[in-house]
């Protein structure tokens, strides 16, 4: 549905975008994660035809972006990063410009309006000043706005920034709700959105894609091995060192507190069976024994400290984890 | 409807909710009026006063006396007041980032443009009629000839064209306001003194060009009475030239 091949973009001397490729498929959902300035607002303002490329070939929904942009800004809705509202408007009369602007039929236009708001909820503020609204109100008017003339792809720029948690959640079901039917991308700086929304993930910083996938598959492929925590009864110290001589065992390190240890052990093999017959078998009280997987916060902090430290990211190159940070989660 | 419908109602509402719009008009209309009474007051005065000396009626000429100085003062007020008006087309919408709507609805720069610049021409036009309440009033107590005046009103309907569309070109390149009216008032004052350099350069190549490019010859020759070809063909083509460059001046945005 979507596809972007070696896109890069030039403001002056400064490069937004250097040689993106990504593709999205129909009906899925990808999120577009990094820090801020990584390049998230550039690529979309490029998809949306709101801004050419400077090289490489955008296209959505089967048109090129340069080539058609009036055909690929009728099959998209685009919410940009500060929602695109009149003050002076009211809800109901924004909505009508909108979907005029998006040249619907006067009488599919009142369906849509009407199944719009009720969609995103904008029923009882229908008739007020745009101009008096609070924010989580104003980003869902931006919201519809996206969704008036039902485009089958949707471009969503960071769409829950500003809002309390609890918008933040209806936001999020909102836009799971629409998934299925329609292609979605959006961009946030927020993790756990990711998780959350998205079938996948592409983390972007200073211009370049530095991983792509799931996102519970971005966390397991930056391991190279599985890590255990381990907590007992009785102090670690003495016999910390046996443990290391458990077959699988590659290292253990002491945690925060001296009864929990984290053990690293090979990839691939399960050694929970083994690790817990040894500490049952010698007494020492086994309180609780978990694997530990990276969050997408340590994942995404590897990978874009990584580009720091070269000063190029290499895609298929993933650097070996650093299990001694606790999660930020 | 069309979007260059859709986006000239629009903007029609906004400056009918607007309080500048409201401001700007009760200050042309107070000014337009309060000259031609002055206007009027000092040609009846001469009519006494000729009166007094002579002992019989004068026939006095209303199209010199009252239309040609209204109209010229109109021009100046213009001048000032337009630009507060348009300062806000394209400024505003930059400020709010509403023109990333626009520029991602399927609408072309030329449909905006046009709309918006339909919808301030209309408002001027509608504030330009109301002061035709001064010859209406006057014809019913005096006589005058109307051609002038109608040659006269197409010149300030032409010159505030011109002047809007000035004003949309700058308000096009910023996203303030204040800075898009001071840059309006600033192009249509150098554009009008350029008729003073070329007045001044006297009769040659670049006076005479001067002087054509400056709005204040083909202004003069409407308010006379004279209404030529080419003068407005020096409007229409201004307008066009400026919508032009703004048309310009909004797509480069998109590359920047």
């Amino acid at each position: 549905m979507i596809t972007v091949q070696h896109v890069s973009k030039h403001y002056g001397r400064h490069t937004a975008l250097d040689d993106v490729s990504f593709q999205v498929m129909e009906g899925e959902i990808l999120a577009f994660l990094g820090p801020n300035g990584a390049g998230k607002t550039t690529t979309m303002r490029i998809l949306s035809c709101f801004m050419p490329q400077s090289t490489g070939m955008a296209r959505v929904a089967g048109f090129d972006c340069l080539e058609q942009p009036m055909e690929v800004k009728r099959h998209l809705g685009y919410l940009p990063e500060t929602p695109p509202l009149y003050p002076e408007l009211t809800v109901d009369e924004y909505l009508t410009f909108v979907g005029r602007l998006k040249r619907l039929t006067p009488p599919h236009l009142a369906s849509r309006k009407s199944h719009v708001i009720d969609q995103v909820g904008l029923g009882s503020i229908r008739h007020r000043l745009i101009g008096h609204l609070s924010r989580g109100y104003r980003q869902r008017v931006g919201l519809a706005q996206a969704l008036i003339h039902d485009p089958p792809v949707l471009i969503l720029d960071e769409p829950t920034v500003g809002l309390d948690p609890k918008q933040i959640i209806d936001i999020r079901g909102l836009i799971k709700s629409l998934a299925g039917s329609r292609t979605i991308i959006l961009s946030t700086h927020i993790l756990p959105e990711a998780m959350a929304t998205c079938d996948r993930v592409v983390i972007i910083h200073r211009g370049r894609i530095v991983a792509e996938d799931a996102p519970d598959r971005l966390s397991s492929r930056l391991r190279q091995s599985e890590t255990m925590s381990l907590t007992v009864k009785q102090p670690l110290h003495d016999w910390m060192e046996r443990l290391k001589t458990l077959p699988g065992v590659l290292d253990v390190q002491t945690a925060a507190t001296p009864n929990t240890c984290t053990i690293e052990c090979e990839l691939g093999r399960d050694i929970r069976e083994t690790l817990s017959q040894f500490v049952v078998s010698q007494g020492y009280g086994l309180l609780e024994l978990k694997p530990l997987s990276l969050s997408l916060e340590e994942v995404f902090l590897q990978l874009t400290h990584q580009e720091e430290e070269t000063g190029m990211g290499e895609r298929t190159h993933l650097p070996p984890s650093n299990r001694s940070q606790p999660p930020i989660a | 409807m069309t979007p260059f419908q859709t986006i000239l109602a629009k903007e029609l509402r906004c400056f009918f909710v607007s309080p500048v719009f409201y401001v700007v008009g009760a200050i042309f209309l107070f000014i337009s009026g309060l000259i031609a009474h002055l206007m009027t007051a000092n040609a009846g005065q001469q009519a006494v006063r000729f009166l007094q000396i002579q002992n019989t009626y004068a026939q006095l000429n209303l199209n010199e006396l009252v239309f040609r100085s209204l109209f010229y003062s109109l021009d100046f007020v213009l001048m000032f007041l337009l630009p507060i008006l348009t300062m806000r087309l394209f400024a505003e919408e930059r400020k709010l980032q509403t023109i990333e709507l626009l520029l991602t609805s399927p609408v072309g720069i030329n449909e905006l443009i046009s709309a918006k610049y339909m919808s301030v021409l209309l408002i001027y036009l509608g504030l330009l009629s109301l002061t035709g309440l001064t010859p209406i009033l006057l014809s019913l107590y005096s006589s005058f000839q109307w051609n002038p005046i109608l040659t006269g009103y197409l010149g300030l309907a032409l010159q505030g064209g011109f002047f809007l569309a000035c004003g949309l070109l700058a308000s096009a390149t910023t996203d303030n306001q204040v800075v898009a009216a001071f840059l309006s008032f600033g192009m249509i004052l150098l554009i009008w003194l350029l008729g003073g350099l070329g007045s001044l350069l006297g009769d040659t190549t670049i006076g005479n060009v001067l002087s054509y490019v400056s709005f204040s010859e083909h202004y003069d020759r409407l308010v006379r009475g004279l209404l030529e070809v080419k003068d407005v063909v020096y409007y229409l083509s201004g307008i066009v030239l400026t919508l032009f460059m703004a048309h310009r001046v909004v797509d480069s945005h998109r590359w920047s």
